[in-house]
């Protein structure tokens, strides 16, 4: 398909993916922040849709959820603004949610929307294997999107090798545990990747890990293609007066 | 114990937040949910775990009465562990009709109820398809009821289904309507009454009874957790 393999086939390493949500800041900031991205520096932009009940979310996306939806952000509204998306964005773009919102605005006309946008590819934790094999890959596959899964060190290597053969675009390694030590010795997240890289996948590996600086880039860059960064710049986003600026000095700090 | 202070902090946001303390600390923590919701197996689970209720509902029917069906089993359902509970060796047992009685709070229609039947329409919540009370654009809406078991914007599974085929029978029971049943039952058998189960003793009056009929209430909880409510309510009974 298309951008996302286009990206990685030219950069192997280091691709920086950033999240934002929909809608926040501001309702109407989704396309500046998008744009401000890919200025500095951004190689791939994961959009969220706000949804009320965010299980895989930790406090800080939770809480730019809840303001997005306050601000007024459904779907429908997404994808009126997202019609502004291309050409200005040429990077690629995925929609992150959940399952029930896009349910809800009905999955194909979802996909056909989202395509229609110029939307790349798709991340919805909530839906799993069995059913998007029943009922959901066809659709996506017809529309030309990607659609990522997950996987954390819990993952049993059989399940990973599924996961990652259902996937397209790229495999999204995301941190289970954020707790370390107490009297269990865990496998660290250096370790972790290691084993995913040696598995000999067939997608790039981007790691999602709590990552919020250049150091911690760099370390999940070592093991893997490249990084996801969530929380640590929605929380800069939090108190921004100008999203352009924020975004530069953020990315600068973390590529820099 | 962890207060929940995400989101609405109501019974959802609490299961949200032990769903994501369980994805946080998978290799030292099981999951367990006490109602019929959540992702499979759970359901199914909790459903079998509290059938012991009927289990023990047909050896007391088949001592005291020599049979073990009676005409109707009555229970409250939030999310609908008791009500699975108490139905779940009747369920193919058709004689036995099965009402499952919802909050309806300060009333179905004033938008601060829990009557998910009537609410409702299919969606996905903590990882199940069922019927579930939420916007056009699938944003759960928070719930409302007297009673803090029943404060839950979907119905399990199992639920739902009885619901579609109409092997269960599902009516409404207001806060108001749930604490006068409480208050008859406490005055007339000296038993205090959850105020979830008081929505099951409610129901009765919205069913007409024949003579000598076995109807079974299942009364999930007693009313200590209530006294509080029951007390600032005691003014006007």
């Amino acid at each position: 398909m298309g951008r996302l393999n286009d990206l990685f086939n030219k950069k192997k390493e280091d691709v920086l993916n950033v999240y934002c949500t929909a809608g926040y800041p501001r309702l109407d900031s989704t396309i500046e922040v998008m744009a401000a991205l890919q200025e500095h520096g951004a190689d791939i932009i994961e959009l969220g849709m706000p949804y009320s009940d965010p299980l895989a979310d930790g406090p800080v996306i939770q809480h730019s959820s809840a303001a997005a939806l306050e601000n007024g952000m459904t779907i429908s509204i997404l994808f009126q603004q997202l019609k502004e998306l291309r050409p200005g964005i040429r990077i690629p773009v995925i929609l992150m949610g959940y399952m029930n919102p896009v349910l809800q605005y009905g999955f194909e006309k979802f996909c056909i929307d989202a395509a229609t946008c110029g939307i790349d590819g798709l991340i919805l934790p909530d839906l799993p294997i069995h059913e998007f094999e029943q009922t959901y890959q066809g659709i996506l596959q017809k529309n030309g999107l990607d659609f990522i899964f997950l996987v954390t060190p819990e993952t049993p290597a059989e399940r990973v090798r599924k996961l990652d053969s259902l996937s397209t675009g790229f495999l999204y390694a995301v941190s289970s545990s954020s707790t370390t030590g107490q009297d269990t010795v865990r496998e660290s997240p250096a370790q972790y990747l290691q084993k995913l890289s040696e598995m000999g996948l067939k997608n790039p590996v981007l790691v999602g890990f709590g990552i919020r600086d250049k150091a911690g880039f760099q370390a999940a860059c070592s093991h893997a293609a490249g990084a996801i960064i969530g929380s640590a710049f929605i929380k800069v986003l939090e108190n921004s007066v100008n999203v352009n600026a924020t975004t530069k000095s953020f990315l600068s700090s973390v590529l820099g | 114990m962890i207060p929940a202070a995400s989101g609405s902090q109501t019974l959802k946001d609490a299961t949200n937040e032990a769903i994501r303390d369980w994805i946080n600390h998978p290799d030292d923590t099981h999951y367990i949910i006490g109602s019929v919701v959540g992702p499979h197996p759970y359901p199914d689970m909790v459903a079998r775990f509290q059938s012991v209720i009927s289990e023990e509902i047909r050896w007391q029917l088949e001592e005291k009465t020599g049979y073990p069906n009676p005409s109707k089993i009555i229970a409250c359902v939030g999310g609908g562990s008791n009500a699975a509970g108490a139905f779940y060796h009747y369920l193919d047992e058709l004689s036995v009709e099965l009402i499952a009685v919802e909050a309806a709070g300060e009333g179905v229609e004033t938008g601060k109820t829990a009557a998910t039947t009537r609410k409702g329409t299919p969606g996905i919540l903590h990882g199940s398809k069922s019927l579930l009370m939420q916007t056009a654009d699938g944003q759960v809406v928070e719930p409302h009821s007297i009673s803090a078991g029943l404060d839950y914007p979907g119905i399990g599974p199992l639920h739902a289904h009885l619901f579609e085929s109409g092997r269960g029978k599902f009516l409404a029971v207001t806060d108001q309507e749930a604490l006068d049943a409480a208050f008859e039952l406490a005055r007339l058998e000296g038993i205090i009454p959850a105020l979830e189960s008081a929505h099951a003793i409610a129901a009765l009056k919205q069913i007409v009874l024949k003579e000598d009929e076995n109807v079974v209430i299942c009364l999930s909880g007693r009313g200590d957790k209530d006294l509080a409510t029951y007390m600032v309510a005691s003014d006007r009974y």
